[in-house]
């Protein structure tokens, strides 16, 4: 059956009936997948639901089993991400490609066979500068790649897909990076794009942005495509219906208690980074009982630390930490452990779990010291046995037995686990960062219940999230960080997104001290 | 006196720096494709003898210089195969190329041990060669060591005003990144790993063919290492790598010509000169290091698997 699609003018890219195979998975299951000339195209779907196998297909990177590719109507085979881009194809990553020791110059023509031997490098740099006007990209081409924000690091790569002569620009999670400010940015660029006849593809999970930017949606769901629709078609919840397979309740209900006692005090608090650069510089705020505090930033700007040195991974070089009262400064991490600090790591394959030990052997890494589980020097493994079973049932952790390895565990039953081990020790105090990244709809939605639980139950829970509508909707207080200073505070209730993104941007509404600007400018 | 005390040590710093010249560029090329080559002893050891034995036999010291560039950039070819294509352990592989280098360069010199051969002569260049002061420290050289001052220039414009070196550069810093750019890693490094051996052997055929001409065994005296500091004290850069093998050379000729002038120290406190102010310079350079941005190659080192990040 040949589709006289492929013939019509004003299709940019078909695929037809794309299967991609990984070891386990079908990560596509006879995908079919239109995109037009001049639209912007959002890619929606859960993790693991198969947008970016499929983008990597049509970027050349992954061969699939089966299926055919046509740009322009015309069949294509794609053998590497080189043979994409001489069709016009170009894809800007989740994780930049980009060398930081090199400029942006250098950058936009790495792996070019132009210029031969001689680096020329007026004519790029004219290039770079009329694509940058012409699409409204502003950038430096002789600024090294380290000294940009990652918002301008997105646009070095924007362009350097351009300037390969990109028709179909895919983007994998471009705003997962970016303030709210950045976003509109980017936004007004992919219109401008779009307007000039370029296909944009935008992989995203998040709805509002999807029912903000594209004018069609096509939904993937366990490697097939739901539908694909125009966006004036459906809503939000239509979409999260498609995406999820159920419906989805958006708001989770968050009662009002008044806070309790104060846990945490943190004062003047300098840290470095493990260069010996100011990663902290004179942070101080409050944490009380049943209270969640929202960390907003983008990354990078100290929220790394403050969780290391909260919990003693890191030496404090100036100012104070205290725990109910106690100076907890100078105190080991077995320490404050002892003292009731759960954490919830930035990373929870390194930081969060051992990969090659059990299930239930990782469930009690914080509790083997002390009995019930230790007697004197022995570990009693009864105990750990109906422990484990216990808290795999009550945190609904979805694995073959309760000694299967941690490394084996999907990110949300991973993510389950260490929720069960820290929430078990019923802590006063949570340090949660970035507790739902990369995690699905379910599982985003179980693991916010429980921080909400906790917090009814008297914890001080300190949420880090680069996450915007998660701090927003979870926290009772915002502290907005931007080069390891607090920029100001807003409540939860109400907060101006525009305001916070402001903050996160390097704009000073804390009244105390106002160099952080002019820092920001000088170090440019 | 004061002034021909000065020209000798300065003539003599120049003469002296060569061979950790060619050994050090070489290496800042390895380590800036992202490998680690601590072989630079063993892979001059065994260039300054083929080079010697080479030279002794066909009476021609250039059939020497080529043989001692194939012989140090055979060797480290093994290096490159086991650690870019087996992806083991640099700093290990480096070090069992040194002993490996040494014991082989004993061996093959057995009988070279004190046989005289041909070398390379100063240059005597008319009118230049015979001005006051400046004949002597810049004009009383053999071709090694113009061509080794030559070599700064040519590697600094090739490292980064070029193509090639501007993917040479990618590699070392970030390999993920230039393999997706369409840069074959694996062939990038090995290039400039054999370009390494090449000119380390070639550093070693300058101390066999010319600056001690001759053949003992351990003849490079730690100069291999010495080079290798070097890379670091130059933040991989070619010019300052001659300004520290000139440094060194200098350390090197105070130690020959303070005991002409009456200055009496122990030898075994002047031989330990040169070391020490290797050290010196290591810790100087790791300091200044931190405060700028600019350090190694970051991915010096790390073996480039595909896929993996």
């Amino acid at each position: 059956m040949n589709t006289p699609t492929a013939r019509q003018p004003d299709i940019a890219v078909e695929m037809r009936d794309i299967v991609k195979r990984f070891p386990g998975v079908v990560a596509n299951d006879h995908v079919t997948f239109i995109a037009l000339r001049g639209e912007i195209h959002a890619l929606l779907g859960e993790n693991g639901a198969g947008k970016s196998t499929l983008m990597n297909v049509l970027s050349g990177l992954y061969t699939p089993e089966e299926g055919e590719i046509f740009i322009n109507g015309e069949k294509v085979v794609f053998h590497s991400p080189r043979d994409a881009i001489a069709a016009g194809v170009g894809m800007v990553h989740q994780h930049f490609r980009l060398v930081p020791t090199l400029t942006v110059i250098e950058n936009v023509i790495l792996g070019l066979d132009d210029p031969k031997f001689r680096l020329k490098l007026e004519g790029a740099r004219a290039k770079i500068q009329s694509l940058s006007e012409q699409y409204g990209l502003k950038i430096d081409p002789d600024a090294f790649i380290w000294q940009l924000s990652v918002g301008e690091q997105q646009r070095v790569e924007i362009i350097k897909a351009l300037y390969r002569g990109a028709q179909i620009l895919i983007l994998d999670e471009p705003t997962a990076v970016l303030t709210p400010q950045e976003t509109e940015e980017l936004f007004r660029t992919l219109r401008s794009m779009a307007e000039k006849g370029h296909t944009i593809i935008f992989i995203s999970h998040k709805l509002d942005e999807v029912m903000a930017i594209a004018d069609r949606v096509t939904v993937l769901r366990q490697g097939k495509v739901v539908a694909t629709v125009a966006i004036d078609e459906v809503n939000k919840e239509k979409l999260a219906e498609m995406m999820v397979g159920r419906p989805v309740i958006f708001r989770i209900e968050k009662p009002e208690i008044e806070p309790g006692e104060e846990v945490l005090r943190v004062e003047d608090l300098h840290v470095r980074n493990d260069k010996g650069l100011p990663a902290l510089q004179g942070v101080s705020f409050v944490v009380r009982e049943h209270e969640i505090v929202g960390v907003a930033g983008v990354s990078g700007n100290g929220q790394t630390e403050l969780a290391e040195a909260l919990y003693g991974l890191r030496p404090v070089e100036k100012g104070r930490i205290f725990l109910y009262g106690r100076d907890i400064t100078q105190a080991s991490t077995r320490d404050i452990i002892r003292e009731g600090v759960a954490q919830i790591p930035e990373d929870r394959h390194r930081e969060g779990s051992v990969g090659n030990m059990g299930i239930s052997e990782n469930l009690i890494m914080k509790h083997y010291r002390r009995s019930p589980v230790s007697r004197g020097p022995l570990i009693d493994w009864g105990y750990v046995r109906d422990f484990a079973r216990k808290l795999v049932k009550r945190f609904n952790i979805a694995a073959p037995s309760i000694h299967t390895k941690a490394r084996l565990l999907s990110g949300g039953n991973l993510q389950k686990l260490i929720l069960a081990r820290e929430l078990s020790s019923e802590p006063g105090l949570i340090i949660a960062m970035h507790p739902t990244q990369g995690l699905d709809v379910g599982a985003t939605e179980s693991v916010r219940k429980q921080l909400l639980e906790e917090r009814e139950k008297g914890a001080g829970i300190l949420l880090i999230s680069e996450d915007l509508d998660e701090v927003m909707q979870l926290s009772d207080r915002i502290l907005v960080i931007y080069e390891g200073q607090i920029m100001g505070e807003t409540p939860g209730e109400g907060a101006d997104r525009n305001e916070i993104g402001l903050m996160m941007a390097g704009e000073n509404r804390s009244g105390t001290g106002d160099t952080s600007l002019q820092r920001n400018t000088s170090n440019a | 006196m004061e002034t021909a005390f000065i020209i000798t040590i300065l003539a003599t710093a120049i003469q002296a720096g060569a061979p950790v010249i060619y050994a050090a560029v070489g290496e800042i090329f390895a380590e800036r494709s992202g490998i680690l080559n601590l072989g630079v002893e063993g892979m001059m050891l065994v260039g300054a003898v083929s080079g010697f034995i080479v030279a002794v036999n066909t009476g021609n010291p250039w059939a020497g210089v080529i043989a001692a560039m194939l012989a140090g950039g055979l060797l480290s070819l093994i290096h490159a195969f086991l650690t870019i294509t087996l992806h083991a352990d640099q700093v290990v592989s480096g070090l069992a190329l040194t002993i490996f280098g040494a014991g082989l360069s004993s061996f093959l010199g057995q009988n070279y041990v004190g046989v005289q051969g041909p070398q390379f002569n100063p240059i005597h260049i008319p009118v230049l060669s015979d001005l006051p002061i400046l004949g002597p420290i810049l004009f009383d050289y053999d071709i090694l060591v113009y061509l080794s001052v030559l070599l700064i220039p040519l590697s600094a414009y090739f490292i980064h005003h070029t193509r090639p070196g501007l993917h040479l550069r990618a590699v070392g810093e970030d390999p993920a990144t230039a393999d997706v750019m369409g840069i074959n890693v694996a062939r990038t490094r090995y290039i400039y790993t054999f370009v390494g051996g090449v000119l380390a052997g070639l550093g070693g055929a300058t101390l066999s063919l010319a600056y001690t001409p001759g053949w003992t065994e351990g003849l490079s005296g730690g100069r291999g290492w010495i080079a290798i500091a070097l890379v670091i004290f130059a933040f991989w850069e070619p010019w300052r790598a001659m300004v520290g093998a000139y440094l060194f050379g200098g350390v090197q000729a105070l130690q020959f010509n303070l005991q002409t002038i009456g200055i009496t120290i122990p030898t075994y406190f002047l031989n330990m000169l040169p070391y020490l102010f290797t050290i010196l310079v290591l810790v100087f350079a790791t300091g200044e290091r931190m405060k700028r941005h600019l350090g190694a190659p970051a991915a010096l080192g790390i073996p480039y698997i595909r896929g993996e990040r």
